[in-house]
């Protein structure tokens, strides 16, 4: 399903991915780890297609297609989602209203008809149920004044109704209290099937004891230095990430 | 067309015509009204269009205005587009409904349900011909003549408007609409609407003033409009400007209120190719609330200026100023907030907030609070910002499968929704919100008609 090769990406003019090779098959579920400033909201980002990264090199293809032709809103049509590292407040547009119409976009796009808000709110309010979710956040601005794991939820809420194919969310996971968690990690659960893939950024193998990740990459310096199967991120978790940059050579922290 | 290195600005050559064509159709030494005309067509003259040397106007270039040949707008027959006079009406959700076009009272457009007891609702004409309770004592008593040109030549000219007395206790449910539509011919034309609104002790109501027009033709309509807020009256004004983009818009409102009075006022201006609002409000009285609102939206060569004063006369009033801005194109805008708070008002709660956003890199917008506080005993404070669309926020939309443009309007509507959600009227209210979408659509890529 999404196929990066060599792909390297600067920013201010300033290398930070410096050639990433990832495949993900659709009923795959990766994890990135890595530490802080490796370049993983970068990947993200870059995939998700935020303008201010040039890409220098290399490919992306999406269903073997170029990825990198296409704006932002043409990918979200085509099915991709990001779960933002720190999600945007936008005061004085209610998340309904913003849902509704970007849900709308991605269903004239897929040729299915529009939503009323009669059978938008059904579907909110089913999704909400099964994520165990509180509904009186439809009638708040979107992300206006929610606490860290309100706007992660939110989030993962928008995922589920946005029922995209490749789901990347970035540290969704972190600063989520218990309940918070098993209400991230059901949603990524729940979305979970053969014809989809999600990708995972985080820093915490907590969330791994829920969803269970196939591979496990581990991104340094701006290039994936290890893969492997979830005994990875257990090692990780338990030994952090020195051995593993000893034993590729590579630099910490986004290495200038 | 010489200009001189004077402050006085020049005086528009027909002005004096037009106000002589006035003052022999209300008739001449015959009503108690001729001292107050005589009083402004002395001041229009002393003073001459402002020019920019003038610290009120430096902003805001009404030069143009004295070089175009105005005719009297008062009566100009032009076919009536009655379609689009339409849209703006209100119907049976307004008390009473008086619509002027050219300056002349259309009987067919207006209507009139049934009003509280004793409630006066006339076109102004008539209630200067016919009775002196209200009018004698109020008009003309309230505008800043002594300053302000325009509100002088409007008073010596005079066309009509909508006079308003509720009388002790009496309280409107619905409001009253008044508008002023310019149809063009293919001459320029002047039109100057007067309004005046008394609301006495413990009364209540709610007034739009309404101002449109169409055509390529430039016009220039000069409103003026004074309102007396009695001892715990409480008045709503809504004025919305929707003139061509081809017009100018002057206009002028004072309102002077008494003890512990209500007054919300909104000025809504979307029109015209320059307007100057000037405001004035004097809380002559203790523990009045007075709150001015404000959206503003212009595009392509648009000029939008604001001209506000929140006068604390009294002690223990609460004033609160809340304008925004959009603007898109090469549009400017002007907003200047004055705060006065007086010797005597002690306990003052003076709050006053301009916020502004910018759509393009040659849009721009000059904001000032001017504070003069003698008293001691006040609370008192004022911001302004300026801004553009939230890029962070765009590509949160965009990252959504939300189109620019679209979210773009979903950005500007959000920024307007503060003021529009005050606006009380639900119609109104729907219809602004239409019209913030509808002005600025792709304001900010550059891909608006303007
Ligand atoms: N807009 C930007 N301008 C300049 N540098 C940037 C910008 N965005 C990211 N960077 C730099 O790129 C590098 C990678 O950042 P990125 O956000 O991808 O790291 P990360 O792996 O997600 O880190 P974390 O675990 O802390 O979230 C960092 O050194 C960061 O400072
Ligand atoms: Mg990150």
């Amino acid at each position: 399903m999404l196929n990066i090769k060599n792909l390297k990406v600067r920013i201010e003019g300033k290398e930070i991915l410096k050639g990433i090779d990832l495949s993900i098959e659709a009923g795959e579920v990766h994890a990135i780890m890595g530490p802080n400033g490796s370049g993983k909201s970068t990947l993200a980002n870059v995939l998700a297609g935020r303008a201010e990264y040039e890409i220098t090199g290399g490919e992306i293809l999406f269903e073997g297609k170029d990825l990198t032709v296409l704006a932002p809103e043409e990918r979200a049509r085509e099915g991709i989602f990001l779960a933002f590292q720190y999600p945007v407040e936008i005061p004085g547009v209610s998340t309904s209203y913003f849902l509704k119409t970007a849900l709308n976009s991605i269903r004239e796009h897929r040729g299915e008809v529009e939503l009323d808000a009669f059978d938008f709110l059904a579907l909110a309010k089913e999704k909400m149920k099964s994520l165990h979710m509180d509904e009186a956040l439809l009638h708040r601005s979107v992300n206006e004044g929610f606490s860290g794991g309100e706007k992660k939820k939110n989030e993962v809420f928008q995922m589920a109704m946005l029922d995209p194919k490749l789901a990347i969310l970035d540290e969704t996971d972190s600063g989520l209290d218990i309940d918070a968690l098993r209400i991230v990690a059901d949603g990524v659960q729940q979305l979970r099937d053969e014809k989809r893939a999600i990708l995972v950024v985080t820093h915490y193998q907590r969330l791994l004891d829920h969803i269970v990740p196939d591979v496990v990459h581990v991104l340094s310096g701006g290039r994936i230095v290890k893969s492997g199967d979830p005994d990875l991120a257990k090692k990780l978790e338990k030994e952090g990430y020195g051995w593993l940059l000893e034993e590729s050579g590579a630099v910490a922290g986004g290495g200038n | 067309m010489a200009r001189t290195a004077v402050v006085k600005g020049k005086i528009p050559p027909w002005a004096s015509n037009h106000a002589e064509i006035s003052r022999r159709r209300l008739g001449n030494g015959s009503t108690w009204f001729d001292p107050v005309r005589e009083e402004a067509l002395r001041r229009f003259e002393a003073l001459g269009l402002p020019t920019t040397r003038r610290e009120e106007y430096r902003f805001t270039n009404l030069a143009p205005l004295g070089r175009v040949d105005f005719r009297r707008a008062e009566g100009v027959k032009a076919p009536i587009e009655t379609e689009r006079i339409e849209k703006l009406l209100f119907g049976d959700r307004a008390a009473v409904e008086l619509v002027f076009v050219n300056g002349v009272l259309d009987e067919a457009l207006s209507s009139r349900g049934d009003l509280a007891d004793g409630a006066v609702v006339m076109p102004l004409s008539t209630a200067i011909r016919e009775r002196r309770e209200g009018v004698e004592e109020h008009l003309g008593r309230h505008i800043g003549m002594e300053t302000n040109f325009f509100a002088a030549l409007n008073t010596a000219i005079l066309d009509d408007g909508l006079f308003l007395h509720l009388p002790d206790r009496c309280i409107l449910e619905k409001p009253v609409h008044v508008l002023f539509h310019t149809t063009t011919v293919d001459q320029p034309i002047a039109g100057h609407p007067r309004n005046l609104l008394i609301a006495n002790r413990g009364s209540a109501a709610v007034v739009i003033e309404s101002y449109a027009g169409e055509g390529e033709t430039p016009y220039w309509t000069n409103a003026a409009t004074e309102a007396v807020v009695g001892e715990g009256s409480r008045l709503t004004h809504y004025k919305q400007q929707l003139e061509s983009e081809n017009a100018f818009h002057i206009s002028a409102l004072d309102v002077t209120q008494s003890a512990s009075s209500r007054f919300v006022t909104f000025s809504i201006s979307f029109g015209a190719s320059i307007a100057r609002s000037d405001i004035r409000i004097d809380l002559d009285g203790e523990a009045i609330e007075s709150d001015m609102n404000g959206l503003f939206l212009a595009r392509g060569d648009q000029h939008v200026d604001h001209h506000t004063t929140m006068n604390h006369a009294g002690p223990r009033c609460e004033s609160r100023e809340f304008y925004k801005g959009i603007l898109a194109g090469r549009a400017k805008g002007v907003f200047t907030g004055r705060i006065v708070v007086c010797k005597d008002a002690q306990k003052t709660n003076a709050f006053q907030a301009n916020r502004n956003l910018l759509l393009s890199d040659d849009a721009a917008i000059h904001t000032q609070p001017q504070l003069e506080i003698l008293a001691d005993d006040v609370k008192c404070s004022h911001g302004a910002t300026v801004g553009r669309l939230d890029e962070e926020a765009l590509f949160y939309f965009r990252s959504r499968g939300i189109d620019p443009e679209e979210a773009e309007k979903m950005l500007i509507g959000a920024f307007a929704g503060e003021v529009v959600e005050k606006i009380d009227l639900p119609l109104l209210r729907e219809r602004v919100a239409a019209l913030v979408s509808a002005r600025l659509a792709g304001g900010a890529t550059g891909k608006e008609t303007a």
